[in-house]
């Protein structure tokens, strides 16, 4: 295991030796005092454990690596990743995943506002609650939520299916609720077993998604609009 | 009977033809009128500003014998691959949807046979025009269709689009019509649906959270490559003051000349400032923190020719920027279409449906054969002859003006026409020493 400590290091030479590194490399960050751009552009598989927690953007345009947070993450966590996986054990700020394109998140925490806005692909599952228009515009993937969601969930949503166990606030514009089929049960199941999360009872989620009218501009619709 | 005499049909200015015919329009089909391109109005601009050449007080230089620079180095605040242009005149971000692949190429042809740098768009980087761009910037735009860390480590630079001339705080649209399997799958979107484009970004808001964006930016990209910051022309002064506080190496402004792919008609000619009143504002923000010629600035919005170039440069900017224009040198609105034109309802000049996709110039458009109208080679060599007579047609100017390089044209060199150009370039008034505002 190799020790990159903030009390020695510059956050460019951190980022640049993660970069850098050989693949199935491992790494335990210590003292991240909430930085920003930590771990980000890391195009291998190697496994990172932050230890403590972190502010904007960690982990962001991640490929391949497994990234874990001991703590809390601030603002675009994940941002535009593209595979691998990222675990954070405390909560998360706004805009967790935004366009991601693959991979998945795992927050154990609560989620703040807009959590899997544009997301394009990536897996989310958060334990806890998420804030406000969360799913904005998703694309594609998955946002799965333990707890309550905000308001305007979904809104002008595309693609994506997002997965509620607890109570929805209100849905945003184009968003229903959609049947639970067996193959949503088996996607669902898929995805929770694949981000090692065990304590699940699959009868207690609602599946929502895209309703669809708003895929093409329609004169009656312009009071959504 | 003695006939009296018939006064001639008034025709309104309030309801000229063109609203007449807009109203009715709206009536019929419910839908506001959504065009490409930029403003139509007849704005203050570049026209309205005229140089003084040299004379006595002022001794020029000998045209076609004594040198004048045009080579331009972008980006070299932060970055350590700064862009080295041959020219001061950059291809503006046109996306791979908005135009097609062949149009793409054509650009990146173009551009590199003069070198001067090309840009993407919305919908990511495509290998047509990666593979003839020498120079590429790869812009971060709010929807991120198509967004990757591969294409971002592959660019020359990277803009972060916060805003458009042709539609200040408004984001895109791409109708159904031009969204075949290719771009439907850069995009991750379903064939066939619109694709709007939000007016803000997923994951930040405000200077603050840029200049933080801007870092992870620059981690991404081992701070290698420059970072652009393109706002369009609503409050040049503000906008470009924060844009380089918060660490861009450049910053574009945009003025509502300038064109979009797709967007109300309403928006393009009602928000917004023209180019021309763009300019001093936005040096005087880069000047007043120390930064004039240490974060570059570049002009865009309805750029046409040399002297448009040399008029920018004189009041402060360090490149320009074109779009539209480009698209005119390759083909964009030929006359020789004219029947095809008139079959879409329109006429040559006038074409500015861009977003449904039957532009009979293959340029704007997803049709596989209306886009082998454009053969890309040819389209190039088009591109570089335009902008060698552009860059030509500054130096003669700068010459003319006793300037041996083309960022050493100034203020001094110029008067304005009008009053209101007067005021919005910070020159005098010809004939007078009336800078009006000052």
């Amino acid at each position: 295991m190799n020790i990159l400590d903030f009390n020695k290091l510059s956050l460019r030479d951190i980022n640049k030796t993660l970069q850098a590194s050989d693949k199935n490399s491992f790494f335990s960050i210590k003292n991240p005092k909430g930085s920003h751009a930590l771990a980000v552009g890391i195009n291998k598989q190697i496994t990172v454990k932050v230890v403590g927690s972190v502010g904007y953007y960690c982990a962001g345009m991640n490929k391949f690596s497994d990234i874990k947070v001991e703590g809390s993450a601030g603002p675009g966590l994940g941002e535009n990743m593209m595979s691998g996986n990222i675990h954070v054990t405390g909560d998360v700020s706004q805009y967790a995943g935004a366009s991601g394109h693959g991979g998945s998140i795992l927050v154990e925490g609560n989620a703040s506002s807009r959590c899997g806005i544009s997301m394009k692909g990536v897996d989310i599952i958060v334990k806890g609650n998420v804030g406000h228009m969360s799913a904005f515009m998703a694309q594609k993937g998955n946002l799965v939520i333990f707890g309550n969601a905000g308001h305007a969930l979904g809104d002008s949503i595309y693609e994506a299916n997002i997965y509620v166990a607890g109570e929805v606030a209100s849905l945003g514009a184009d968003c229903i609720e959609k049947k639970m089929t067996k193959k949503h049960l088996s996607k669902l199941e898929n995805i929770l077993s694949n981000a090692n999360v065990s304590d699940y009872n699959l009868d207690t989620f609602r599946r929502f998604g895209s309703a669809r009218s708003l895929y093409n501009f329609n004169v009656d619709n312009a009071k959504i609009y | 009977m003695k006939k009296n005499s018939i006064t001639e049909p008034r025709t309104s200015h309030t309801f000229d033809a063109y609203t007449n015919s807009e109203i009715r329009r709206a009536a019929e089909t419910g839908i506001y009128d959504i065009r490409g391109g930029g403003s139509k109005r007849n704005l203050p601009n570049f026209d309205d500003l005229l140089f003084l050449g040299a004379s006595i007080s002022r001794y020029p230089l000998e045209g076609y014998r004594e040198s004048c620079n045009t080579k331009v180095i972008l980006g070299d605040r932060f970055s350590s691959n700064p862009l080295n242009l041959e020219i001061p005149i950059t291809i503006a971000g046109m996306s791979f949807g908005a135009l097609s692949a062949q149009a793409k190429e054509a650009l990146g042809r173009g551009a590199s046979l003069v070198g001067t740098s090309t840009t993407t768009g919305d919908g990511g980087m495509t290998k047509e025009e990666r593979g003839h761009s020498k120079q590429l910037v790869y812009q971060l735009l709010p929807s991120r269709y198509g967004m990757n860390p591969d294409d971002l480590r592959k660019a020359d630079a990277i803009e972060i689009v916060v805003g458009q001339g042709a539609k200040p705080g408004g984001g895109g649209m791409l109708l159904g019509q031009k969204i075949n399997d290719r771009v439907a799958e850069m995009r991750t979107l379903p064939k066939g649906i619109d694709q709007r484009s939000p007016c803000r970004h997923p994951d930040w808001t405000g200077p603050d959270d840029m200049e933080i964006k801007i870092l992870e930016l620059r981690e991404i990209t081992g701070w290698k490559v420059p970072i652009f910051v393109k706002v369009a022309g609503s409050r040049p002064y503000y906008d470009v003051a924060l844009a380089a506080k918060s660490g861009a190496d450049v910053v574009v402004v945009d003025g509502m000349q300038g064109g979009t792919a797709a967007t109300q008609e309403v928006f393009i000619e009602n928000v917004g400032m023209p180019t021309l009143a763009c300019v001093r504002p936005a040096v005087r923000a880069l000047q007043e923190l120390g930064l004039h010629r240490k974060v570059q600035l570049i002009i865009s919005g309805g750029i046409r020719n040399g002297a448009d170039v040399a008029k920018a440069l004189a009041l402060g900017a360090d490149a320009v920027s074109i779009g539209s224009a480009a698209l005119i040198a390759l083909g964009d609105n030929d006359p020789r279409y004219q029947k095809d034109y008139e079959k879409l309802g329109t006429t040559a000049g006038s074409f500015d449906d861009w977003h449904e996709g039957l532009d009979p110039a293959g340029i704007t458009t997803q049709d596989k054969k209306l886009a082998k109208r454009l053969d890309p080679k040819l389209g190039g060599r088009r591109l570089a002859n335009y902008l060698n007579v552009m860059t030509m047609e500054a130096q003669t100017i700068a010459r003319a003006c006793g300037k041996n390089d083309l960022r050493n044209l100034e203020p001094e060199d110029l008067c304005a026409l009008t009053v209101e150009s007067a005021a919005m370039a910070g020159v005098p008034l010809a004939g007078t020493n009336w800078i009006p505002g000052t």
